[in-house]
């Protein structure tokens, strides 16, 4: 029988599970899904066109800048496509459509590929391009159309029918809740990005990333449990659960929880690293919204917990198997030590 | 009080294609049978026959010296050889020759016992330790070092029945089949320990097994329980069981012994029932050959150096090219490159895989961070990182993430959606620990 057979021979484990890198990134494309449904409903064909040249913007410069550089081409694992939805989804729907090429180019050559590409980028780069396109172009970027008064398909729509959105300088920046309903906020019938509004298919795609398994449920409940705790004890009047309601629904809030803060490269790995990541982000969103000059938030205070990240991976560290206590004292031991006797053999 | 264990995960099963077939005997038997002389690395047996010599089934021959535990000829026949011959954990391995004789001549000193419930606990114990058995289902470490180091420690005795890797069914027919032998080796077991108790742990993947056993105990037994376990990979690793069924973990560097427990195989117990009350060493396993790539995949029971090119014809032969063949499971079995290796005492399974059935061979790609590979470690490890300091070689630091706990078990390269080689990564920073911890020395 020797011989006669091509025997390979390799280490264990010698099966692996279906789920690759492809397949999670396109779950999440998948999720994404019914709340680009209900931007298109609410915005019009312009919602598509301009998700689609962010999409098309973020692959070319991908597949650029690889080619330029000689690296392999990473089209494939989509998550290039996931930036570009996620970066329309934050921009208002009015945006002309170059300043969303500006913004693909700074999310995907500035911070993804200069510091290696996915996986090594430290930032999210839809959100560090948003805040990177509120610095440059605070106006379009604050523009927002009216529901349902589809505005035009041209390069830029200079006479679209805007409103204000509920986080905004007018309405809950100075305590006053929006003329919208509730309801309205929740379906997302209010004016706002374009894919930020409708916290409903935004829960609907969550849950299915959940179900699915492809993010776990405490960075989201973190995060909104803590807006919510904070928003519901200090609301700027009109009585705790109505503010925490409308707190919870507008904004980047369900986007954000759902969608960027657990963003896998720049978010921790371990379970206390990532409670401690969803309240840092809930904190600092409430924070900013209740003391800052933006009326929302979600993407600064995930950004500056994606700067974290390294921290609280160490201090998430699950404690040993088999040792429970004074694990934390001789961790802080050898953190404050900053780890000397590095031996680089 | 329920407990769980950290971390794991649920590959497809593929137990149901044996699931169902009784343990059959061999329809042939071996011709010759190769009986490596030491089952347990580091601690060869001392040959006490020679060359030419004629054995019955069932006689010693290799006294264990050291630690291991001697070896028993599990046909009747004549020593053909001893030499090294390759060995299904890796290498080759000094090892005895028989040819077969296929008279199965049983050696006079196998007679069974009237009683063993006379006996004392250290007599227990030696005949367990001449009847050469150990654990059958993982490490295989002699079951009378296990009992002595328990002794007086122990309060809780355990019975593994997970089985959990996919694929092998082997304690599964043996507790439908044999249910009485796996009883009657815990109450030997339980007395040996001199306790009162013993807990029989069984995944929820074989439910027809709990339910055997259930009813074979006696009604207001109190000292036997079974319990059923949901179906995750490793239920069956030593530490994660007692964590499962205890809530008591093992302290890193520790054994068992240590959080006062004491694991033993469902199949050691049948086999502490064959040597105590029928006075058989173990010369026999069952073992399962499966596989797509096998034509009749069944369970049998196999005579200890049974080639594996043997077995596989009692399978039926290869229905399909045989992409890898591998010795016990598909998550922690050795693949083989020689099908001339033969079973030893913690061989369960032959399982051969075709191309099909083995993932698609891809380019590892860049780590996410996606955070499964320390969701699912049953050892609390942070898998990617320690992959990320054995690539700077930044051993100090590896080492302070408790490389060393790992038991292998392969969940975290299971998982990674990367197909990143964490296991091998853990293997390297292991052995790198080690050796500078002896350089050290």
């Amino acid at each position: 029988m020797n011989g006669k057979h091509r025997l390979s021979a390799a280490s264990s484990p010698h099966i692996c599970s279906p789920f690759g890198t492809r397949s999670l990134m396109l779950d999440v494309l998948i999720a994404l899904i019914p709340a680009l449904c209900m931007a298109v409903y609410f915005y019009g064909p312009r919602a598509l066109i301009l998700t689609a040249i962010s999409v098309g913007g973020c692959e070319f410069m991908e597949f650029a800048y690889r080619r330029l550089m000689k690296k392999s081409n990473t089209l494939g694992d989509l998550s290039a496509a996931i930036t570009g939805v996620l970066l329309a989804f934050v921009c208002p729907v009015t945006l002309p459509y170059w300043i969303i090429l500006i913004g693909d180019f700074f999310a995907i050559i500035v911070v993804k590929q200069l510091f290696g590409g996915l996986g090594k980028n430290f930032l999210n780069p839809a959100l560090a391009a948003h805040a990177f396109l509120m610095l440059c172009y605070p106006i379009p970027m604050t523009t927002w159309a009216k529901p349902l008064e589809w505005p035009g398909l041209g390069i830029s729509v200079p006479g679209a029918v805007t409103c204000a959105a509920p986080l905004s300088a007018e309405f809950m920046g100075s305590g006053i809740l929006p003329d919208a309903s509730l309801g309205d906020m929740f379906v997302g019938n209010i004016g706002g990005c374009l894919g930020e509004v409708s916290a409903l298919m935004l829960i609907i795609g969550g849950a299915y990333l959940l179900i699915r398994g492809v993010i776990r449920v405490r960075i989201p409940l973190a995060f909104i449990g803590t807006v919510a705790a904070l928003t519901f004890l200090f609301p700027q009047g009109n009585g705790h659960l109505r503010w925490m309601l409308y707190s919870l629904l507008g904004g980047s809030l369900m986007l954000g929880a759902f969608f960027m803060a657990t963003d896998y490269v720049t978010s921790p790995v371990t379970a206390g690293g990532e409670l401690f990541f969803g309240v840092g982000c809930g904190l600092f969103t409430v924070l900013i919204r209740y003391f800052g000059s933006y009326p929302d938030g979600v993407s600064h205070a995930i950004l500056i917990m994606n700067s974290t990240v390294c921290l609280l991976d160490k201090a998430g560290m699950p404690a040993r198997f088999g040792v429970a206590a004074g694990r934390r004292k001789a961790f802080w031991k050898k953190f404050r030590a900053g780890g000397k006797g590095e031996d680089a053999s | 009080m329920k407990h769980t264990f950290y971390g794991g995960i649920h590959p497809a099963e593929h137990k149901e294609t044996t699931a169902r077939k009784p343990v059959a005997p061999l329809s042939k038997a071996p011709s010759q049978v190769v009986i490596p002389l030491s089952m347990q690395p580091d601690s060869p047996c001392r040959l006490i026959v020679k060359v030419g010599e004629k054995v019955a089934a069932g006689q010693q021959i290799g006294q264990a010296d050291g630690p291991g535990a001697p070896i028993h000829a599990s046909v009747s026949g004549k020593v053909a050889a001893v030499e090294p011959r390759p060995y299904a954990g890796g290498g080759s391995r000094m090892s005895v020759v028989i040819e077969n004789d296929f008279q199965d001549t049983l050696s006079p000193g196998c007679t069974p016992r009237s009683s063993w419930e006379a006996l004392t606990p250290q007599e227990l114990v030696d005949i367990i330790k001449s009847a050469g058995i150990t654990g059958m289902g993982g490490a295989g470490v002699p079951t009378h070092h296990k009992l002595s180091a328990a002794l007086g420690k122990a309060d809780t005795l355990i019975l593994n029945g997970a089985e959990c890797e996919p694929y092998i069914t082997a304690d599964h027919r043996l507790m439908l089949e044999q249910g009485e032998k796996v009883l009657g080796g815990a109450r030997i077991l339980m007395r040996a320990l001199g306790l009162d108790k013993a807990t029989i742990g069984v995944e929820g993947n074989k439910l027809d097994a709990v339910e055997h056993l259930k009813n074979l105990l006696p009604t207001g037994e109190t000292g036997i329980c079974i319990r059923t376990l949901r179906t995750r990979y490793p239920q069956g690793g030593e530490k994660q069981l007692i964590q499962r069924i205890t809530g008591r973990k093992v302290p890193p560097g520790g054994v068992s012994a240590d959080v006062g427990c004491c694991v033993f195989n469902a199949g050691t117990a049948a086999a502490v029932y064959n040597a105590v009350v029928l006075g058989l060493p173990l010369t026999h396993r069952i073992v399962t050959v499966t596989g797509d790539a096998v034509a009749r995949p069944k369970n049998l029971m196999v005579p200890l150096g049974t080639s594996f090119s043997h077995l596989i014809e009692e399978a039926g032969g290869f229905v399909m090219d045989p992409a890898r063949v591998i010795s016990g499971g598909p998550m922690m079995g050795t693949a083989q490159h020689d099908l001339s290796v033969t079973t030893d005492k913690t061989t369960n399974a032959v399982l051969c895989l075709a191309a099909g059935d083995l993932p698609a061979p891809q380019r590892e790609q860049v780590c996410l961070r996606c955070g499964r590979c320390v969701d699912v470690c049953p050892m609390r490890l942070a898998p990617l990182y320690i992959h990320m300091y054995t690539q700077r070689q930044l051993w100090r630091r590896v080492e302070d993430l408790h490389a060393m706990d790992c038991m292998e078990c392969g969940c975290c390269q299971y998982i990674c959606p990367a197909r990143i080689p964490l296991l091998q990564s853990l293997r390297t920073s292991k052995f790198e620990i080690a050796h500078r911890k002896g350089a050290e020395a």
